[in-house]
């Protein structure tokens, strides 16, 4: 692989991210983006462990038995999430307790997983960081537009702060419930890739089945009736 | 990667230099971490004692004002305070699953749908300067829609005028059920009376709100729109904690000036 350090970081912002493009990592876009604050935490955490999980696979890559690496992975990932799971809860009492079992759940984000086996089993400690960092970063990107859409029309406010008053408290703003559930990050995700895809037009997949034409399938009607 | 990575002997190295790396890290973190841990979640419990007893307010300092809060074990089934469990090591949420701390609930009698109650539970008791019990502060859980919500009680000390409620825990639905959050439906409880002319629990959730002219307005509190069973649930709780199960007997002896 030739790719620059740059690059490494940088594709996968928009070029390949880790949602939009391969669709990893969307359980907990989900689960933790109701309101910003616990959307930032995870989007901290998450890029910590990706990064450090593939620094320090990259590290003893050449000593991984190929029979046990994905079990050396998931005990180096596995660490790590314990470890932030702990400073959390230490030092963020109330947001852990809004993240509860999501943080834990980072041990099964396939981004984590995915970048540890296809990227830093290959490359240098180094590059495999910055790959750690982009990705994480890919992550991030979705989860705060996704956390801005979803607490602002859900709650009206934005980290906490009210900016649209509800009408429960005397203002107009009637609060969108559907955005707080975790359904709303579909149409939100969604949307996300609608829009990347539009300006990337690389991005779009092939289909999978081509549709038959008009004329074709007036046709086959024919021919099928004889 | 080279063959020579693939023996059974390097495996082996590798799988336990690594598990005795990652469990110096993980035990050493948890080890350090835990004083502070600890101390955070007694100061969460604090915060919710406080805010149902009304004496949170911004800026105040938990611990300081909670220092002023004394804490007691009562026996559910006599009302009275007891000594039979350490009151600094009474976990009352390990008591509730314990066997020997806790029994099943007859379905009959289960209203609150909590399957097991507890022996002993850990109340929260304000006393003014002169010493006389001001209000005290009683755990409440029930099931609501999703979730069993857990909460406080304050009850003033005439054991029947409602002081303030707040839940700390529950997943009801958000904008609908999670509404029991909303300080102005908190709001409404204060000044409500917990029981009837005979003394039975007559806490009533309605469904809308509560018309002036309805009879026995004290009892009732407005419903949550669109979180019938979510308010199904808190008046259910409310049946059950201040029942013969319940905190029930306590509360009379409160009443009639035995608790001191």
């Amino acid at each position: 692989m030739a790719d620059s350090s740059k690059e490494v970081l940088i594709n996968p912002l928009f070029k390949n991210n880790p949602i939009a493009l391969q669709i990893l990592g969307i359980c907990s876009a989900l689960a933790v983006t109701s309101n910003m604050n616990t959307t930032v935490v995870m989007c901290v955490a998450l890029t910590f462990v990706c990064a450090f999980s593939n620094l320090g696979v990259s590290l003893i890559r050449n000593h991984i038995p190929s029979s046990i690496r994905i079990i050396v992975q998931m005990t180096i990932i596995a660490s790590l999430v314990i470890l932030v799971d702990q400073v959390l809860r230490a030092y963020a009492y109330g947001l852990s307790k809004d993240l509860s079992v999501f943080v834990g759940l980072i041990i099964t984000n396939c981004i984590v997983m995915g970048r540890a086996e296809a990227f830093a089993m290959k490359n240098g400690p180094g590059l495999s960081f910055l790959d750690g960092v982009g990705n994480g970063l890919g992550y991030s990107i979705i989860l705060l537009v996704v956390g801005f859409f979803r607490e602002l029309l859900g709650a009206g406010a934005l980290f906490g702060y009210q900016l649209l008053v509800p009408y429960t408290e005397g203002g107009w703003y009637v609060p969108n419930g559907l955005m707080l559930l975790p359904p709303s990050a579909f149409f939100l995700i969604g949307f996300f890739i609608w829009i990347l895809r539009s300006v990337k037009t690389e991005q779009v997949e092939e289909e999978e089945f081509k549709s038959i034409h008009h004329e074709e399938a007036a046709n086959y009607d024919l021919q099928t009736a004889a | 990667m080279s063959d020579s990575n693939n023996t059974i002997s390097k495996t082996i190295i590798v799988a336990t230099a690594l598990s005795i790396f990652c469990s110096v890290i993980v035990s050493g973190a948890a080890t350090y971490l835990k004083p502070i841990q600890e101390k955070n979640k007694t100061l969460d419990r604090q915060k919710n004692v406080l805010a149902a007893a009304g004496l949170l307010e911004d800026g105040v300092d938990v611990a300081a004002a909670f220092a002023n809060i004394e804490q007691k074990i009562v026996d559910l089934e006599t009302g009275e305070f007891t000594t039979a469990v350490d009151l600094n090591t009474y976990d009352q949420r390990k008591a509730e699953k314990d066997p020997s701390l806790s029994r099943a609930l007859e379905r009959s009698e289960d209203a609150a749908s909590i399957k097991r109650l507890e022996k002993y539970a850990l109340i929260y008791i304000v006393r003014s300067g002169g010493g006389q019990i001001e209000k005290v502060i009683l755990p409440i859980r029930g099931y609501g829609l999703w979730s069993t919500l857990r909460g406080y009680l304050a009850v003033e000390n005439d054991g029947n005028t409602v002081a303030g409620l707040t839940y700390y825990e529950h997943l009801e639905t958000p904008g609908l059920g999670g509404e029991v959050d909303n300080p102005k439906w908190k709001n409404l409880w204060p000044g409500k009376k917990l029981f009837d002319g005979e003394g039975n629990p007559a806490i009533d959730v309605l469904k809308g709100k509560v018309d002036q002219n309805t009879p026995s307005p004290e009892h009732k509190i407005d419903g949550l729109a669109g979180a019938t069973l979510t308010a199904n649930g808190v008046e259910n709780m409310f049946t059950f904690w201040l029942g013969s199960n319940g905190f029930g007997p306590f509360l009379k002896r409160l009443k009639q000036g035995q608790v001191s």
